[in-house]
């Protein structure tokens, strides 16, 4: 092995810093899921009948579904989900008024994981909503948002309050059928965010969700659903890290955007779960849904993501393109180090005309990391005029990792334009040595080069995020080069 | 004051000799040009002074202002002042020439003991240092070396070396593949930047160069050893007379 390969070798190997865990009386139920189960969750949640008819008729539509193991470019032990905990919330006294009555042992965590929930301290112009395994325990800012119109709560009191605005839109863009892991979440998904943002309201403030799993062996299985009406805008980001454990947990989400005429939505995600150690031991499995429709003309939906945690991820943040002139991004970088692997990638479906789509995807492979980008870019008949622009570039680093790319194109009208382009490029020994040259040790230079790489999509983040991510990207390569 | 002292240097590559007893002294306030045919070790002598993987010394020793050089890390030797012109400059894609200048330059101020520079001294600083290679302040701001043309790699390199003030600036082939124009600009660039309390290596196969840069000494490699070493004439010899007849002097010696 050549010098510069044992220093990025030896850079990646940091501990990562969010490992802890948070001694906190939880209510768990047992171990394990059938209808009884899924009706205690609901039974828990006080929710109306229609929504625990829904989450039944996932649950039986999952009995008869298999789980996705065949097509996707990762290797797992089969999960056993009668081994999983469905529900698990940290106690409380009393319901939730406001920030003041939150366990000041959360309060702790957050601050711990740089996200401190008291609103003086906050990013200006960040509202959180913080889910703590299966519940939100805080959401900030709710009074100044509520002034503009918009919603920002938890799924749970969005079934209380608004219990209209979700019967409409759940379920709408990713059917309680949709796939194996979405039927899953749909039968016991606990909480997540609800947005909505009212006709012509530009959001005030980014809104963020911040998710920690805490319990051993507890799965988390959130349902995030926001909804941008007419004119709208609203940008919204995700972060998530979890303790280390020997096991794996699994993290299933569901995530759905609505854009109606003429409103945007941008959806970011850090995502920084725990990867597992060197051997590939622990570490969360992200099998996660994300799916956007740009129901209204000229509507844009925009995907960034960061991903750099996770012992396996399985994600394709999507586009349905309905409305004319509407416009779909999918901007990502997907880090695997260690013994990580990653499928993820987008699908973009044109249907409205003269529709849009661009999608940018760097994938870096370090370590014994695999990294597959799997994208599919489909134009219907009706789609005349439909433009996508797909850029795939893979970077490795080490000669162990592996970078993979599977483009699916289907073009059903002869007027769109579709283009693809793909490079695979190995972090250069002349590269690093050039920028030692310069007086930049191999760590720096490492980070440089995959942050220069990397720049196209850090430069669609939110300012405060991209400084973040530039970070993360830098804490999980280390030891990753000789 | 000796700025760099080498002493019977041996340097292979994989299984290959490539330097075979090398030594040479390089005094503040001098240039001191390396010339030889292709293959002579050369460049090689240039990649083993800044460190390069590559190349594994198997005897030898090299002082740079009294240090053993080859107990440093290629970092550490840029960090205490010496400094390598790449004869190919490699390409850094989505980082600007700006940011990866300063991150530079911090990196040496912070071994000198020195603060950080910020952003804004930082250009005004490379303001100066951009009339030298006759750029203006766009330059910064694109990415390091990438879609430049072998003439603007090369400025880049003595924009670099003008910025970070290199103590020992070791300029490997820097001439090759630049038209008059560029190679004047060059050459103006490393003149401006001598000064008593420097030195400059100048490693190139043509005398075209030291017209312009005129070297204090000229040394001959010829097989990984120094066959002649002379003032700036004999640079012009070996114009006239090529390099064989230094071979054949070496072998009847």
């Amino acid at each position: 092995m050549s010098s510069s390969e044992s220093s990025v070798e030896s850079l990646v190997n940091r501990e990562y810093q969010y490992g802890f865990v948070t001694d906190i009386e939880s209510e768990v139920i047992p171990r394990g899921l059938d209808e009884d189960v899924v009706r205690l969750i609901s039974a828990k949640k006080q929710e109306p009948a229609w929504l625990l008819e829904w989450r039944l008729k996932a649950y039986r539509r999952w009995l008869e579904m298999k789980e996705p193991h065949h097509w996707a470019n990762i290797t797992y032990p089969a999960i056993d989900y009668q081994d999983i905990i469905y529900y698990s919330a940290p106690k409380t006294k009393k319901p939730l008024g406001s920030l003041d009555e939150v366990d000041p042992e959360l309060l702790r965590t957050y601050e711990k994981l740089g996200i401190p929930l008291s609103e003086q301290k906050l990013f200006a112009g960040v509202a959180v909503d913080a889910i703590f395994d299966s519940v939100s325990v805080a959401t900030t800012f709710k009074e100044t948002l509520a002034k503009s119109g918009v919603i920002f709560c938890s799924m749970s009191e969005a079934v209380r309050e608004h219990p209209d605005l979700v019967q409409k839109y759940l379920g709408s863009v990713v059917p309680y059928n949709d796939n194996f892991f979405a039927a899953l979440n749909s039968a016991v998904f606990s909480d997540g965010s609800f947005v909505y943002v009212p006709k012509g309201v530009r959001c005030p403030m980014e809104l963020s969700t911040y998710f920690r799993i805490n319990t051993a062996d507890a799965g988390q299985f959130e349902r995030t659903l926001i909804v941008a009406d007419e004119g709208a805008t609203v940008s919204y980001l995700e972060g998530c890290t979890a303790p280390k454990r020997d096991t794996n947990q699994l993290h299933a989400a569901v995530v759905e955007l609505v854009a109606m005429r003429g409103a945007t939505i941008k959806y970011s995600t850090v995502q920084n779960w725990y990867a597992g150690d060197a051997e590939g031991k622990g570490g969360i499995y992200n099998f996660v849904t994300k799916r956007g429709k740009c129901a209204g003309d000229d509507s844009k939906i925009s995907w960034t993501q960061v991903e750099t945690g996770s012992a396996i991820t399985w994600k394709y943040p999507s586009v349905i393109l309905q409305g004319d002139r509407s416009v779909g991004e999918f901007y990502s970088v997907a880090v695997v180090n260690g013994r990580q692997q990653a499928d993820t990638g987008t699908k973009m479906i044109h249907i409205g005309r003269d529709t849009r789509s661009t999608v940018v995807s760097k994938g870096i492979s370090a370590g014994h990391g695999n990294n597959s980008y799997r994208g599919q870019v489909k134009v219907l008949g009706k789609a005349a005029g439909a433009r996508n622009y797909t850029q795939c570039d893979s970077m490795l680093i080490g000669n162990r990792c592996g970078a993979h790319t599977f483009p699916y194109i289907d073009v059903q009208n002869p007027t769109a334009a579709v283009e693809h382009e793909a490079s695979t490029s190995k972090i250069g020994e002349d590269q690093i040595f050039y920028l030692k040259q310069r007086g930049l040790n191999t760590e720096n230079a490492i980070s440089m080069i995959v942050n220069g790489f990397c720049k196209e999509v850090f430069k669609e983040l939110p300012m405060e995020f991209a400084v973040e991510a530039q970070k993360l990207l830098g804490v999980s390569l280390e030891g990753s080069v000789g | 004051m000796t700025m760099l002292e080498i002493r019977n240097l041996h340097a292979k590559v994989g299984d290959k000799p490539i330097l075979n007893g090398i030594s040479l002294v390089v005094n503040a306030g001098e240039v001191h040009a390396i010339m030889g045919p292709n293959g002579s070790g050369k460049s090689t002598l240039a990649q083993v002074l800044a460190g390069h993987p590559a190349y594994e010394v198997t005897e030898g020793q090299i002082l740079y202002q009294g240090q053993d050089l080859l107990d440093m890390e290629p970092e550490e030797r840029a960090q205490a002042g010496l400094f390598l012109a790449f004869q190919y400059p490699v390409e850094i894609p989505g980082v600007s020439n700006a940011y990866f200048l300063r991150a530079a330059l911090n990196e040496i101020r912070k071994a000198r003991g020195e603060e950080e520079i910020d952003p804004i001294d930082f250009m005004d600083l490379v303001e100066a240092k951009l009339k030298l290679v006759e750029w203006g302040p766009e330059i910064m701001s694109r990415a390091v070396n990438a879609g430049f043309s072998g003439g603007e790699k090369k400025r880049n390199e003595i924009l670099q070396m003008a910025v970070l003030e290199p103590r020992l600036a070791i300029l490997d082939e820097t001439d090759s593949g630049l038209d008059i124009d560029a190679l004047r600009i060059v050459a103006s660039g490393v003149n401006a930047l001598r000064r008593p309390d420097n030195a400059t290596i100048v490693v190139t196969h043509y005398q075209r160069l030291l017209n312009y840069i005129v070297p204090d000494r000229v040394h001959v490699l010829a097989a990984g050893r120094i066959v002649k070493s002379g003032g700036k004439e004999l640079a012009l010899e070996l114009e006239a007379r090529g390099y064989e007849w230094l071979s054949e002097e070496v072998v009847s010696a």
